[in-house]
């Protein structure tokens, strides 16, 4: 191979209800084999009842360098969080 | 009568299962490894399924392991197709076509049997192959599509396989779905994705046909030897 395949990022929902959760990545030479390749990749064990794939590159990701710009000042203001109310039991997955 | 129905089945999963077994680590993409050796698994089940059956239907205490290690190859009953050697990427995906959308045809059918073990199998195993049939597909049409160079690949590893296609419906005694009647639906499927793909059905003279009669191709009696070597070497051997 003188080129490689590009690189797909694969999200995985493991059951109606929740939301697709990054699972990895892998190579496919376009969309459709990259949803098949997912399926043989990360679902083989029942893992899933949907498949999304994007491409690596269509991702735009914070820098490692604004690290603390980005997300110290988050670190000491517990009033952003809602820890005051109390959660009924039967509200699952929130 | 039966009991033959079923080892048939049963051989032609066995042995594909091994030759696609052939191509982990060496398809283009460990992606491709992967996918292959999950078909070559689902086979592998169905293999295990339709061995054990025949086994029991045929009385004399063989089990799946029995059969599928202490044959010879002139006991063997599968179709000369899944015995050729796996060629290039392109040769083993106009066989997984062939292959995958003869044997959807099939289990499709054979669900609605009077026999409730070989509906079972079928039922379960329908929707691995309609995998197995769409993976191919996919496949042949981005080859034939692709470049002139995958082009030609695609265009030969049909012609290479083409000769063994009649094989797949010719008449079997006692079978429960009849071979012939999956000729229309699979011509169907099959043209229409060669169609899409650019690529002509070959026009071959050749008709190879003996794998039901256990008269095989050389090629069987290697894929045997590799893979009965391990349980004839070391009988009851286990992991």
């Amino acid at each position: 191979m003188t080129s490689q395949w590009p690189l797909w990022e694969v999200f995985v929902r493991a059951k109606r209800g929740l939301s697709h959760i990054h699972v990895g990545s892998l190579h496919a030479p376009d969309a459709a084999m990259a949803v098949r390749n997912a399926r043989d990749v990360y679902t083989r064990r029942g893992e899933g009842v949907s498949i999304w794939v994007v491409p690596s590159d269509q991702i735009t990701a914070s820098s490692p360098d604004e690290k603390d710009a980005f997300f110290d000042p988050a670190g000491d203001k517990v009033y952003r969080h809602p820890t005051f109310y109390e959660v009924p039991a039967e509200a699952k997955h929130l | 009568m039966r009991d033959r129905y079923a080892l048939a089945l049963g051989d032609d999963a066995l042995i594909l299962a091994q030759r696609l077994g052939e191509w982990v680590a060496r398809a283009p993409e460990l992606e491709e490894d992967v996918a292959l050796a999950n078909i070559a698994l689902d086979l592998l089940g169905q293999a295990r399924s339709l061995l054990t059956y025949a086994g029991e239907l045929e009385g004399a205490g063989r089990d799946e392991d029995a059969l599928a290690y202490w044959r010879d190859d002139r006991d063997f009953r599968n179709v000369l197709l899944v015995e050729l050697p796996g060629g290039d990427f392109a040769v083993t995906m106009a066989r997984q076509l062939v292959f995958a959308a003869y044997q959807y045809e099939l289990y499709d059918r054979l669900r609605a049997s009077t026999d409730d073990t070989l509906a079972a199998v079928a039922g379960k195993a329908v929707k691995e192959v309609h995998y197995h049939r769409d993976h191919a597909t996919q496949w042949v049409l981005r080859l034939g599509d692709g470049t002139d160079e995958s082009h030609r690949r695609m265009a030969a590893g049909l012609e290479t396989v083409w000769p063994y296609v009649d094989e797949l419906f010719e008449p079997f005694d006692g079978a429960d779905v009849d071979p012939a009647a999956l000729r229309e639906p699979w011509q169907a499927y099959v043209g229409a994705v060669l169609a899409e793909a650019g690529l002509e059905p070959p026009a071959t003279g050749q008709h190879r046909t003996g794998g039901r009669r256990g008269l095989h191709t050389e090629h069987l009696g290697y894929l045997l030897a590799e893979m009965q070597h391990l349980h004839r070497s070391h009988p009851g051997a286990t992991w």
